[in-house]
Parts: C-alpha cells; sequence; structure tokens
C-alpha cells in the first residue's frame, strides 16, 4: 500500500534513494543538501538498504568516486549543493562525457561568494552547460518522483547521460510536507536493474574507460552526447508516462497552470511556483487572466514545448532565481531565444527574485503582473524583486 | 607463493600481456615498465587486475582514442583523483560482489598508477582520503620528480638544485631550494597501510612489494623512482642504472613500512658520495655551476646520511609492532 508520510524534502528524496536501493552512493556532506547523505546513511547502519556507501573526503572525490563506482557497472549515486558542486565542477563534465547514468540530487543554494547557505538557483544554472539532465522541482513530492524518474531515464540505452534533481534549499530539503511514496516493490519494479553494456568489471572484455581524445574523435564524442540529450528529450513524455501509470502522478515538460486562456504569463522554476499559483488564483478571482509555466526540464530544454505554451500571449514575465553577471538571467535569455522563432511574439521581461534565500512573497511576485498590466515591460531591463535599495 | 621468473616467462610466451608495446612513451621511459611489471605480478599471482591511471605521461601515452596499450580493464577520470576514481570502483565491486552480480570467478584487484604531480601534490587529499578510508588498492606512484607531461616544471618531489622550467636556476636564485616531499612516511602514517619505494634497476624488489601490496588487505602504496630520460638530461638507456645510484647514494632509499613497521629492503654495501648522483643526472648540471653549490651538496648529504640514519633505527623500534 502507498503510505503517506510527513517529511522534509530531503527524508522525501532520501526514501526514494532507500526503495531504488542503488549499488553504491558516494557522498560528501554540505548545507543544505546534508540531510539527504545523513538519512541515506541511516538506512545503511541500520540495514534496511545494502547499498555500499562510500563517505568521501570531498565532493571532488564524490564525483571521482560515482563515477567510478558507474564506469565498474554500479548503479550510483551522490548529492550535493551550491559550493560542493562547485568543486565537483571539473568531473562532473567528465562524468556526462563518459556517459555514466549518475542521478544527482542538488539542493539548491547560492554559490560563494559571499559566502550564503541559503537558497538560489546560481549553482544549477553554473552546470547548466555539463551535459547532465536537469529537472527541477516545486516541493517534496516532486523530488522524491524526479529521483525515481531520474534513474529510468539516465539509464536508457539511447540517453545514458547523468542527470541531476534540483529542490530548493531550506525552503524544500528542510520544510515538512505530506509526501506519497509508492510501495517499495513498485520502486523496484520501475528502476529494475541496469546492465551496463561496458561495465570496467568485465575483466573478459576489457575496455579503455576515459581516454585521450584529441582533435581527430573529440568532437564526434561532443556530437554524441548531443544525441544523448536529444534522446533524453524524446524519452522523457515516455517515462513520464509510465511513472503516471504506477503513481497516477503526472508530468510534463512543462507544469502549465491556469494556461488555457492566459495572457499573462509567469515563468519560474521550484519551489516559487507555488508562490506563484497563488498570485496567478488570486488574480483570476480579480478577473484577470493570469498564467504560470513552471519547466520540470531545464535540460534538454522544452524549446517546442514552451514556444507552443507562450505564443500569442500578451505578456511573458520570467523569473530568475540567479543572475549571469554582465548578460541576461539565465533563464530568461532562453525563453527569449525561443521567442524569436515565435509568428507572435509577446511582450517580455526579466525579474530577478529571491537570491541568497530571499523570501518571495505574493505581493513581490504580484509585481511582473501589475507590470505587464501596465504595459511596462522592457526586454532589455533586468529588474529585481524585494531588493533593498 | 610468491611470483617467480616461470610465471612470468610464460606469460610472455603466451603474450598475454596486460599492457602491451604500441604505446607512445618516450624511448627509454620507466614507466611502461613500472605499469608492465605491476601489471604482469597481478596476473602471474591469479589476480584479474583492473587499472586506474591519473592524467599524465601515463595516460596520454597508452590511451590514444581509438587505440589503447590496456588489455585489461582501464580507467582515467582526471589528474588529481585516481585514488578516489579506484575508491569509486571498488566499492563498485564489493556491492556487485555482495549482490551476486559480478562475472569473473577470479579475485579482482584495483591497481592506480600515478604520477608524482598527481600524487605528492594535486592528488595527495584524494590518495589520503582513499587510503583512511581502507579501500583494497595499490597506488604506484612512477615518481620522475617533476611535471614532465607538460614539460619539466616543479612539483613537489623535484629535488633542489634539479633544473625545472616554473623554479629554474637563474642568476639570484638557485632554483628550488627545498626538499622532496617525504610522501612514503605521509602515506606510511596512515598506519592501516602497506607503503613502499622501489628503484626500477632491481624489478625482483619491486615486484616482490607489488605482491605485498595486492596481497595486503586494504590499501597499499609504491613509490617506484622512475626517471624521465628527456628531463633529467640523461641517456635514454640510463634510466635504471641511474636509480641503482639513486639507492646507492641514499638518495632514495629502498624501504617499506608495514602498517608501522619499517623495514629497509635493500641496503648496499658500500655508499657513494651524493656527488656522484648529482653529477651523473642532467639537470642537476646548472646547479653545478651554481656559486653555492658546494654548500647544496654538503647539505643533501647531510641530509641522506640522516635519513639513513632514521631509518635504521626505526627499523629497530618498529620490529613486530605492527599498528594495526
Amino acid at each position: 500500500m502507498p503510505t503517506r508520510l510527513a517529511v522534509t524534502g530531503a527524508a522525501a528524496v532520501a526514501h526514494a534513494m532507500r526503495q531504488i536501493n542503488p549499488d553504491v552512493v558516494a557522498a560528501y556532506p554540505i548545507t543544505p543538501q546534508t540531510p539527504i547523505v545523513e538519512y541515506f546513511a541511516g538506512f545503511v547502519a541500520d540495514g534496511i538498504v545494502d547499498t555500499v556507501m562510500v563517505p568521501v573526503e570531498s565532493e571532488h572525490s564524490a564525483m571521482s568516486a560515482v563515477v567510478g563506482s558507474a564506469a565498474a557497472g554500479a548503479r550510483t549515486m551522490t548529492a550535493t549543493a551550491a559550493n560542493g558542486l562547485a568543486l565537483m565542477f571539473e568531473v562532473v563534465y567528465i562524468a556526462a562525457s563518459m556517459r555514466l547514468p549518475i542521478v544527482m540530487p542538488i539542493v539548491n543554494r547560492a554559490l560563494s561568494g559571499p559566502i550564503n547557505i541559503h537558497g538560489d538557483h546560481s549553482d544549477a544554472y553554473s552546470v547548466r552547460d555539463a551535459g547532465w539532465i536537469q529537472l527541477f522541482c516545486e516541493n517534496s513530492q516532486e523530488a522524491y518522483d524526479m529521483t525515481i524518474i531520474a534513474t529510468k531515464l539516465a539509464e536508457r540505452e539511447e540517453v545514458l547521460t547523468p542527470a541531476m534533481v534540483n529542490l530548493d534549499g531550506f525552503i524544500t530539503s528542510h520544510g515538512v510536507e505530506g509526501v506519497d511514496l509508492l510501495d517499495d516493490e513498485v520502486v523496484r519494479d520501475f528502476v529494475g536493474i541496469w546492465e551496463p553494456k561496458y561495465p570496467l568489471l568485465d575483466v573478459d572484455n576489457p575496455i579503455t574507460h576515459g581516454p585521450l581524445d584529441l582533435f581527430d574523435y573529440y568532437f564526434e564524442h561532443h556530437r554524441q552526447q548531443q544525441e544523448g540529450l536529444k534522446n533524453a528529450y524524446k524519452a522523457l513524455p515516455e517515462v513520464f508516462a509510465e511513472y503516471e501509470k504506477i503513481s497516477g502522478r503526472k508530468y510534463d515538460f512543462l507544469d502549465l497552470y491556469r494556461m488555457e486562456d492566459a495572457e499573462y504569463v509567469m515563468i519560474v522554476m521550484n519551489s516559487a511556483a507555488s508562490t506563484a499559483k497563488y498570485v496567478v488564483d488570486e488574480l483570476r478571482e480579480q478577473g484577470i487572466k493570469a498564467g504560470l509555466v513552471k519547466p520540470w526540464v531545464f535540460t534538454p530544454f522544452p524549446k517546442k514545448e514552451l514556444l507552443e505554451a507562450l505564443e500569442g500571449r500578451k505578456a511573458i514575465m520570467v523569473l530568475d532565481r540567479a543572475m549571469s553577471f554582465g548578460k541576461e538571467a539565465p533563464l530568461y535569455s532562453l525563453i527569449k531565444s525561443a521567442l524569436y522563432e515565435a509568428k507572435d511574439r509577446p511582450m517580455i521581461g526579466s525579474y530577478v527574485y529571491g537570491l541568497g534565500g530571499r523570501d518571495v512573497t505574493p505581493t513581490m511576485l504580484k509585481v511582473p503582473f501589475e507590470d505587464a498590466l501596465k504595459g511596462d515591460l522592457d526586454p532589455n531591463e533586468e529588474r529585481y524583486l524585494g531588493l533593498k535599495e | 607463493m610468491p611470483v617467480n621468473m616461470k610465471q612470468l616467462i610464460n606469460l610472455v610466451e603466451k603474450e598475454d600481456w596486460p599492457f602491451t608495446q604500441g604505446h607512445r612513451l618516450c624511448p627509454g621511459c620507466n614507466a611502461p615498465m613500472v605499469a608492465k611489471w605491476a601489471t604482469m605480478t597481478a596476473k602471474a599471482l591469479g589476480y584479474e587486475p583492473v587499472v586506474g591511471a591519473a592524467t599524465g605521461c601515463l595516460e596520454v601515452s597508452t590511451t590514444i582514442y581509438p587505440f589503447t596499450s590496456w588489455n585489461i580493464p582501464y580507467i582515467h577520470n582526471a589528474f588529481e583523483n585516481v585514488a578516489a576514481t579506484i575508491s569509486g570502483a571498488e566499492a563498485a565491486y564489493r556491492s556487485l560482489l555482495n549482490r551476486g552480480r559480478v562475472k569473473t570467478d577470479k579475485p579482482i584487484k584495483f591497481i592506480a598508477f600515478g604520477g608524482d604531480g598527481g600524487t605528492y601534490d594535486i592528488g595527495l587529499q584524494a590518495l589520503s582520503g582513499a587510503v583512511e578510508r581502507g579501500h583494497d588498492f595499490l597506488y604506484i606512484l612512477y615518481d620522475n620528480e617533476g611535471y614532465m607531461n607538460t614539460g619539466n616544471q616543479r612539483s613537489g618531489s623535484t629535488p633542489p638544485g634539479a633544473d625545472a622550467t616554473t623554479e629554474p636556476i637563474g642568476s639570484e636564485k638557485a632554483g628550488k631550494v627545498q626538499f622532496k616531499k617525504n610522501i612514503v612516511e605521509i602515506i606510511g602514517a596512515h598506519e592501516n597501510v602497506y607503503a613502499a619505494t622501489a628503484v626500477t634497476s632491481d624489478p625482483f624488489d619491486f615486484m616482490a612489494k607489488v605482491e605485498k601490496g595486492l596481497n595486503h588487505k586494504g590499501p597499499a602504496f609504491i613509490a617506484v623512482l622512475a626517471p624521465c630520460v628527456r628531463f633529467w638530461r640523461i641517456p635514454e638507456s640510463t634510466g635504471p642504472q641511474i636509480t641503482k645510484l639513486a639507492m646507492e647514494t641514499k638518495y632514495w632509499p629502498v624501504y617499506e613500512i608495514d602498517r608501522g613497521v619499517y623495514k629497509i629492503t635493500r641496503k648496499p654495501r658500500n655508499f657513494k658520495p651524493i656527488e656522484e648522483y648529482i653529477r651523473s643526472v642532467g639537470r642537476f648540471r646548472k646547479a653545478l655551476q651554481h656559486p653555492e653549490y658546494k654548500e647544496i651538496i654538503a647539505e643533501m648529504q647531510r641530509y641522506v646520511d640522516t635519513r639513513w640514519e632514521r631509518l635504521l633505527k626505526l627499523e629497530e623500534v618498529t620490529k613486530d609492532l605492527y599498528l594495526r
């Protein structure tokens, strides 16, 4: 029987990992990811899972060890946040180029400096070109579901690409919510056993992993990585549909909220989408045709779906919980670029909010809608929500 | 049963080379000998070796895609993380063995190769972590005392007086002045480890240590003095000869620290002065021309003599006192 637990997002992710029962987990504690590793270490210590856990001395070694483990043929996971991800950075790229289906929950946190331990998306964006699948979650339920979905997706033979599951630091990771858990056997059957084609431990068929790749093949291998992500884009709807069958919960590239006839559309990722939905409801009560688009999938970037969802609307307000210094905000620049192909381009505006964990209130999220209603959106102006000036 | 010549000859006759010819290491390089002897020893002992390598000469010259010199499973990840990478593979092996998903009946042994840059310097943390966690692997350091893959830059292993491009001998500065980091004692101090030094002039001592390392349940570490003929400025045929001289001049004592117990495994009958070693290696040529060279040599002589005395005493006082 499916169980409903009142748990933190970190515990929800740890429960997903417990049900997946990976062969190896190598991780290092970092705020606010630490509770994921702690809960999971508890499952190992109590013999609830028989995963081999490698409590490494740094995130660089965590990512290095999971590369060794996944290459060996083991289903392998780790988890991190912000500066931990920054320390892993070099090997994050290598993991993708070696086509290892590692699953890594990222508890999104501001990337120093100055040091700050609270939630924003600067860490996830910093590795947006590393070649990983990047999924984003509004709440604990989604973080639980996406961890299972990511495992299934990453290991598909035509995909073989590592996947990150993003959830907001403290807001989701430490906030307690009701989470519906699937039965252990249901999860186990859904993810199955990963049978890699060329594991390092196949001593009868020795393979050289991670060779020197000079100008004569490097380009071709990057092209293959691109194919892996294109295949992930094709596979996602299937994996979502399979997951819906076992869970009854429907996922897609985009979470479209009150979008049927929406004219004023906010785009925001992760936990702030909950607040934004509340604001949309309020505005709807006032007769304003507000709507919300929340990307569940950031990489492979669902450009086609976004175009379909956004074309012909009156105004689009893109919210970023990170800056891209000297350039347009990360999500905004991608959305704006997607809209180049729209026949009927809407007004568009860029809003940066919630950096370093700054509170996101309904009043704050009403501002972009108010600007749009006044016709006051400037595609070349980056605006700030809740900034003290 | 120690590995013997007959077993090795059998392997050679079967042409069952774990590490084959066709690599692109320089003529006279000592790294391929180290790789070949270590992996052959593992095979001769009935193990299936799985190898990891840090970025360096051995890696870039043996795995130029689509070619490879490795007839055994091999993985390269990055410069500083071979110990962490191999510890992940070893953890995977334990897990898959436990879950009945390993296809071979023979025991797999993990061997990591790193140069001195990836071991003394940038990879030290990952190595320390892997040793502390007690992974069952053998780390082999081929120590050519510099970042030779990128053109003779100094490392924590470069000796004083050696010419290095990032610490050259100039009119105002006598090159690198610091002594080598004592890597074997650093690793040996982890206590749960078998740590040793070796030289390329004595393959049987090296192979005996590889055997000990592979049979040791837990981490093992062997540092082999393996000249880079190019940047040591020595003739291609003289690598092993030079390491013999390094041993005879006490520059590179050959010993082991087995879970805290020191043992000098080769005690030369007659020691030679350190100056003989320094004069035979071209990378010290500039230092010999330096006005302060006499003091540098005198200081090195004092250092190697003291270290030798210290090793003899450690051998005596640690006898049979295995720490773990």
